[in-house]
């Protein structure tokens, strides 16, 4: 069964876009990376994925239920965690906590206890004395105490300190390893490559490419640096030149054959032939929309 | 029951407050009667004489030398005009206060429909209220033991019932106003509060203006014709009671399909 599904999901607000056309298909059990830069429309999926916004065509479906009809069957599989982490600012962390878990009818205590020990957060403080990372913390309790099927995570890492992210994403991979969905948005690419086994790049609304992380990276491209010349061969296949003194870095995609016969007539001091990593390549996607 | 508990709890400190301060002054107003009585007593006549102002208050129509006559214009003002305040301010925010400060998108991804949040909080409202009026039946109630004064249950009775209804229209106004700004909206609340007053007021003072009585639901909260009449103006009334029911269907319907940016 898919966690989740989109067909031709689309949103305007008034005349401006918001998401046009997106098509994304979630299998349950899936680890799932949703990149873009801001305003891509990363925010405006997840929340009409929530009910929080009603599309302007299309559907959206969550094991199979509808997300505008079948809500309220929906929300108790979900967890959530917005990309802002605001609370009641004269609650106690405790009792938002306590809150969130009477919403959802659910005696959630001793996993809120246990997820608090590992992410050191404190019941008694109020939520106005908390940093933003300690209010992300109190929406990873809320979206995690009560053990979803689902967890939709908006940005969840932004404003955690590095040893937090550490111990959240290690939650994230337990949960997932008894069978929980994770779908969570990010612009930070390390991380999705990192604990992601799926991922869609999202850009000015539309779903640029899905693929697993490893088809994702896999291109014919490679980066290739010289030293010891002034410019870069003049072939076919050769993209993004950077030229720094006598080093010259490109992009080339190309037969491997025809560099060689290039390079063997240059005065190379130095060369490398590498794969380009991921980031090379989202961050291809971000400024052109096109694959490497 | 979750939410409403939530909301009666969020509110706690500015019910007591707003209920406090009311409270004080109806019984401050009631414990300086038997002082002013007197030298009103003598003035009677002048006060019911002031033409227009007479009329704005209602005092060419009663004796405000007598404890009921001074009750309705004196205590009126204060829980009418507090009260009014006080209903306006809760109405208007309880469901806009989520979008405003982000917790909308907490509230909302929990299993709850929006039909039971706008309830909820609907009631949370209602319950409010009544709370704030009960003390000030109370501290009405005890003053009066404190200076001996007794009054006419009936009017008494009616005046209190209309003036929860007329805090209950006005809260039921910023209520559906409120399900379709996004934050904010104190002061369109307080300010539509004060518009109501002065309508009456308006009202009060010339024939030409009485169809205002319609539109301001402290219409039929005018200790004048209470008193006088023995029953709250039932075609006010009417009008009351259905301008609060379009104002809440108003919330249901808008919030039940918002966007939540």
């Amino acid at each position: 069964m898919n966690a989740i599904q989109t067909v031709a999901l689309t949103k305007y607000y008034g005349k401006a876009r918001g998401i046009t056309d997106i098509h994304l298909t979630v299998p349950e059990g899936d680890f799932f990376g949703f990149i873009g830069p801001n305003g891509a429309g990363k925010s405006t999926t997840i929340r009409i994925l929530l009910g929080l916004l009603s599309p302007s065509g299309g559907t959206a479906s969550i094991f199979g239920r509808n997300v505008r009809d079948k809500k309220e069957d929906i929300l108790p599989d979900i967890g959530y965690m917005p990309s802002e982490a605001n609370f009641y600012p004269n609650m106690k962390v405790g009792e938002v906590i306590r809150y969130s878990a009477e919403l959802r009818k659910k005696d959630c205590k001793k996993e809120a206890e246990r997820l608090c020990e590992r992410l050191e957060l404190h019941m008694n403080k109020k939520i106005r004395e908390l940093s933003l990372g300690n209010r992300k913390k109190v929406s990873i309790v809320c979206a995690l105490q009560h053990e979803p099927r689902l967890c939709i995570l908006d940005e969840p890492t932004s404003g955690l300190d590095p040893l937090m992210q550490r111990a959240f994403y290690e939650i994230l991979e337990e949960r997932n390893k008894q069978g929980a969905t994770i779908f969570l948005s990010s612009h930070i690419l390390s991380e999705i490559q990192r604990y992601c086994k799926h991922a869609a790049v999202i850009r000015e609304g539309k779903i640029l490419i899905c693929d697993s992380i490893e088809k994702l990276g896999h291109t014919h491209a490679k980066n290739v640096t010289l030293t010891g010349v002034a410019a870069a061969p003049a072939l076919d296949g050769i993209r993004n030149v950077v030229t720094e003194g006598d080093t010259v870095k490109f992009l080339y995609s190309g037969e491997p054959g025809a560099l060689l016969n290039a390079l063997a007539g240059m005065p190379v001091t130095d060369l490398s032939i590498t794969e380009p990593d991921l980031e090379d390549i989202f961050m291809h996607y971000y400024i052109s929309g096109e694959k490497v | 029951m979750t939410i409403l508990k939530h909301e009666i709890r969020q509110g706690r400190n500015s019910l007591i407050i707003w209920a406090a301060v009311i409270a004080l002054m109806l019984g401050v107003c009631i414990l300086i009667y038997p002082e002013m009585g007197e030298q009103v007593n003598e003035l009677s006549g002048a006060f019911a004489n002031m033409g227009g102002f007479s009329a704005a208050f209602g005092m060419d129509k009663i004796n405000f030398g007598e404890f009921m006559g001074f009750f309705s214009v004196e205590c009126g003002n204060v829980l009418g005009l507090g009260g009014a305040f006080f209903a306006a301010l809760i109405g208007i925010s309880v469901l806009a206060k989520e979008e405003k400060e982000h917790t909308a998108e907490f509230l909302l991804t929990h299993p709850v429909s929006r039909t039971k949040v706008v309830l909820q909080k609907w009631v949370s409202v209602l319950v409010q209220i009544v709370i704030l009026n009960l003390a000030a039946v109370a501290v009405t109630v005890i003053t009066m033991q404190m200076i001996g004064e007794s009054a006419d249950i009936k009017p008494m009775f009616l005046m209190f019932f209309a003036y929860l209804i007329m805090q209950v229209e006005t809260a039921a106004v910023c209520f559906g106003i409120s399900a379709f700004i996004g934050g904010g909206g104190l002061g369109l609340g307080l300010g539509l509060a004060a518009l109501f007053y002065f309508l009456n007021i308006i009202a009060n003072l010339t024939e030409s203006a009485k169809f205002l009585k319609y539109i301001t639901p402290f219409g039929y909260t005018d200790g004048a014709d209470i008193i006088t009449n023995g029953r709250i103006e039932t075609g006010y009334l009417a009008v009351g009671i259905m301008i609060t029911i379009a104002g809440i269907a108003a919330a249901f319907v808008k919030y039940r399909r918002k966007d939540i940016m």
